[in-house]
């Protein structure tokens, strides 16, 4: 039974519900001013190439061409591709990029020269006035291949990004002890974050001489990198976050930021740059394709003694967070199981593709494809329940990771999953020609950044003298509810209506910074450092309701903007007379409270032992999935996501991360691969980059267990990225399970399952 | 490019506007008449995000071309409602918590509204084909299904004829 409380975990109407109903939110590009240019960016046409000539005076020559900036403009030629963020330190070799290609490009679609025009179509016609001239080079654009000796060196002295390792028990030992081996190799393809609206925002310079940007953002931290890629002070950058329209990890690195930056301060006046769809699709940072080759031993009874797994990452031309993504794949190579002996060793490796970067899952995600194919190969080797050797294997609270971290909330696992599978019902009915096949998949996924960032998040709560509530802090709402979920929590507190309560976040310059909406971290770290400022101003609030009633401050409570005593239905005072009080008296009517996440050291770099999370989620997918024989043609019949959220702030938004979550693990499962071929793209743009349509999905459900045990307030997880996790391992599965063929390399199309079918491999 | 004078009329406001003659009607409403409301996700008729009603019919207004838009009448989401006076369809969509970023939904609230007009009763089968042409990457459309099936269902039956 759940701790009651008044509106914390109903599904109320989000504070941003109505307004983009309506259609009525100022999106980053729906923003205009006066005198304002248009930035257009020429990019290279190829993967790998020297720049041997680049004039711009033919453009420059256009009327209505303001300028044209190259890599000789740059104040600071090189730009910090790492953790972004508050701490803003530097914690990784190979971690920065040019803002625009100098002498050579190292993928298709480099930015190498920023134009300004008083008009958008001026500014496309310049691009074609500038006179460039490439000599190709040799391009490598596989991992493996980027690994051999003689290839072409993209990065570094040997295209190797970051290695890290796990060791843990005698892994010959372990394997020893199983009675079966099973061993399999799994990739994962390019995916795009495919968010509805495209890269984009404004910049200008203000009468404070501060280098304003608003634009759509997931990281209002960037101010600082701005600022040293400029040469400029900190205290003279702004960045304004808008609601962003969709982020996903795409808009977690710089994208639009620094190409205003350089154009604003060298023509002083506003510019403006929107991605096209098609620089978005093909440019933009994506999903790292991984080669994971997992073998896991187990008894004759089904329980896992040892798991050896090697995993490669194409990190594409620059490191950007690679290094991270690369960590979060390490610690989570072997799922959410019990196994004494683990060795894992990682490497993301440069090649002249596009730049992979942050996406939802973190490199959780490609890992879970392996571990739990795995599960069910075991499961088949074993004939067993794929369930019940789950069960016999899951951890339990207070186990330690393959990484060495212990367990110390609640692992519903077995009730996900079971929950879950029991969700499809009965099988549909198969049809002529078609097979019926079931898949499970359960993962455990952190929430909140790695513990040695010493993640910090602060919020402002003031409660102004009629009685309406402010909050300020610098969350970027994605989308997910973000702020909306603030708003809750101080009503929750402070006992208003959600209409009482303004919410203004996002701006560097003057909400409290409260880090990045990354790392399923916002409602952990912001939603207890509201929780925080809402209770001090609640207790210095009541506290002087007491001296002012002559009763107990801990009697007093407060309900509809009025102040009760806990026993008596009957009100005392409005928490608008008691602002005005607490005005008249001096007493402070707000505060500014800090959240600190648990602090670790970073874990051993030769074992990969000890803490890199502050907590996880944990949760399942079940799919049915119907086949076609002789077609291969695919749907998923029923979808049904089942996670311990640990508590629901807000019921609807909730779901809506489960919903959603399906739906992008069912495009990711069937359909979406940006096809890369010799560092070309060959998906385009959305005409041929697929993502699922409503026509294309089933009926997607949503369940959510509470165990109340999280980290984040009132026993709250995070769910963001952790329910997308085991979707698409659940559709190999289902496959598996159909036609008794498993499919290791998704996206599993209609023409791979057909020849897979017809080679009947097992 | 030669430009062209146009009346425009949206949201039952007339516009007189000079445009060059080959604009979308997807850039005229943004760039030119300040509908921000129309959203552009892709400019080639593949997202949906800039749907508009065109003499009631639901149009990608980036697949339309601002002169072929003279003569008719244009309406966004803002002119379906606004959050003084929301239209069904928003209200539903707001209290579903069908909106998650919020950058597809003008759009498909514009084509539910079309869907709703054309067949006021749809199968839950059918919204989902109607809304088939307007991505979203957030939410799996699963809570927009049930917004429209919603004010379907508030919706009074039709008198017999």
């Amino acid at each position: 039974m759940l701790t009651p409380l008044k509106i914390i975990g109903k599904g109320v109407r989000r504070t941003d519900a109505l307004i983009k109903s309506t259609g009525e939110v100022a999106y980053a590009a729906d923003w205009e001013m006066p005198r304002m240019l248009h930035l257009k960016l020429l990019r290279s046409p190829h993967p790998s190439a020297r720049i041997v000539k680049l004039n711009s005076q033919p453009a420059l020559a256009i009327p209505g061409v303001v300028t044209v900036m190259t890599a000789a403009d740059l104040p600071q030629r090189e730009v910090q591709a790492d953790i972004p963020g508050q701490t803003g330190t530097k914690a990784h070799r190979l971690g920065e990029a040019p803002v625009l290609a100098e002498k050579v490009v190292r993928y298709k679609g480099e930015p190498v020269a920023i134009i300004a025009a008083e008009r958008l179509d001026i500014a496309e016609k310049a691009l074609a006035a500038i006179e460039v001239e490439y000599e190709e080079l040799p391009a490598v654009t596989h991992p493996l291949e980027a690994l051999k000796r003689g290839a072409p060196i993209v990065a570094g002295t040997d295209n190797i990004i970051q290695t890290h390792r796990i060791v843990k028990g005698d892994i010959e030992a372990g394997f020893a002890q199983a009675d079966h081996i099973i061993e399999h190799t799994y990739t994962s393809q390019h995916i795009d974050h495919a968010y509805l609206e495209p890269e984009a925002g404004v910049a200008w310079l203000d009468s404070n001489g501060v280098l304003n940007l608003r634009i759509s953002t997931q990281v209002v931290e960037h101010f600082r990198s701005i600022a040293k890629t400029l040469g400029l002070p900190e205290s003279k950058v702004r960045v304004m976050g808008t609601l962003v329209g969709g982020g996903f990890g795409g808009k977690e690195d710089m994208t639009v930021e620094l190409f205003l930056a350089l154009a604003a301060l060298k023509t002083r006046r506003p510019v403006k740059l929107v991605f096209t769809r098609e620089e978005s699709v093909q440019f933009s940072t994506k999903r790292h394709p991984y080669i994971i080759k997992h073998t896991y031993g187990v008894t004759k009874d089904g329980l896992l003694t040892a798991a050896k797994v090697n995993l490669i990452s194409d990190a594409g031309a620059y490191s950007y967070l690679s290094p991270w993504v690369l960590l979060y794949s390490t610690g989570t190579a072997v799922g959410p199981y019990r196994i004494p002996h683990v060795e894992v060793n990682a490497k993301s490796v440069a090649t002249n593709n596009v730049v992979a970067s942050a996406f939802r899952g973190f490199g959780s995600y490609q890992t879970a494809i392996a571990y739990e194919a795995q599960m069910d190969e075991v499961a088949k080797t074993l004939n067993m329940d794929p369930l019940e050797l789950r069960e016999k294997n899951y951890l339990h609270p207070g186990d330690t990771t393959a990484f060495g971290q212990v367990i110390e909330g609640e692992v519903w696992l077995p009730q996900t999953a079971r929950t879950a599978m029991e969700a499809l019902g009965e099988p549909a009915p198969a049809k002529p020609g078609k097979k019926i096949g079931r898949g499970l998949a359960s993962t455990m996924t952190s929430y909140g950044r790695i513990t040695w960032f010493h993640d910090t998040s602060e919020a402002w709560v003031g409660v102004e003298l009629d009685g309406s509530v402010v909050i300020r802090t610098g969350v970027p709402d994605v989308g997910a509810g973000q702020v909306s979920a603030l708003c809750q929590i101080a009503a929750e507190v402070l006992g208003v209506d959600m209409d009482n309560i303004s919410i203004h976040a996002t701006d560097s310059a003057v909400t409290p910074l409260a880090g990045t909406t990354t790392a399923t971290r916002q409602l952990l770290m912001s939603g207890n450092a509201t929780k925080l400022a809402s209770e001090k101003v609640r207790s210095v609030l009541l506290g002087l309701a007491a001296k002012e009633l002559d009763l107990e401050a801990d009697d007093l409570d407060l309900q509809d903007g009025q102040v009760y005593t806990k026993e008596g239905p009957e009100h005392l005072m409005s928490l608008a007379d008691l602002a005005k009080k607490a005005a008249a008296q001096g007493v402070p009517r707000s505060y500014l409270e800090m959240y600190r996440a648990p602090f670790s050291d970073p874990i051993d770099p030769e074992t990969g032992q000890g803490h890199i999370w502050p907590d996880f989620t944990f949760g399942s997918t079940a799919v049915e999935v119907e086949i076609d024989e002789e077609t291969g043609e695919i749907r998923v019949l029923k979808a049904v996501g089942c996670h311990d959220v640990g508590r629901a702030i807000n019921m609807a938004a909730v779901e809506g991360q489960i919903e959603g979550s399906l739906a992008m693990g069912i495009g990711a499962a069937l359909m979406e691969d940006l096809a890369g071929k010799n560092g070309h793209p060959q998906a385009l743009s959305f005409a041929e980059y697929l993502l699922p349509t409503a026509g294309d999905l089933p009926e997607l459900q949503a369940i959510v267990l509470e165990s109340e045990s999280g980290k984040g307030p009132f026993g709250a997880k995070g769910i963001g990225e952790p329910a997308l996790n085991s979707v698409v391992p659940a559709i190999a599965n289902a496959i598996h399970n159909a036609i008794g063929v498993r499919i290791s390399d998704p996206p599993f199309t209609a023409e791979k399952i057909v020849r897979h079918i017809r080679q009947g491999t097992k | 490019m030669p430009k062209l004078e146009l009346t425009l009329r949206v949201n039952g406001q007339n516009h007189l506007v000079e445009l060059p003659a080959n604009i979308t009607l997807l850039d005229a409403l943004r760039d030119y008449l300040y509908y921000y409301e129309v959203k552009s996700g892709c400019e080639k008729g593949n997202c949906g995000a800039c749907t508009v009603l065109m003499d009631g019919e639901a149009v990608n207004a980036c697949l339309v071309l601002a002169a072929q838009a003279e003569g008719h009448d244009i309406v966004t989401v803002v002119g379906l409602g606004t959050q003084e006076e929301p239209h069904p369809l928003q209200e539903a969509y707001a209290d579903l918590g069908a909106a998650q970023c919020g950058f597809c939904i003008p759009g498909m609230i514009v084509a539910s509204a079309a869907l709703l007009a054309e067949k006021p009763q749809p199968s839950r089968a059918e919204i989902r084909q109607y809304l088939a042409g307007n991505l979203c990457r957030c939410t799996g459309y699963q809570k927009a299904i049930d917004a429209v099936e919603l004010v379907s269902q508030q919706k009074p039956v039709a008198e017999p004829s």
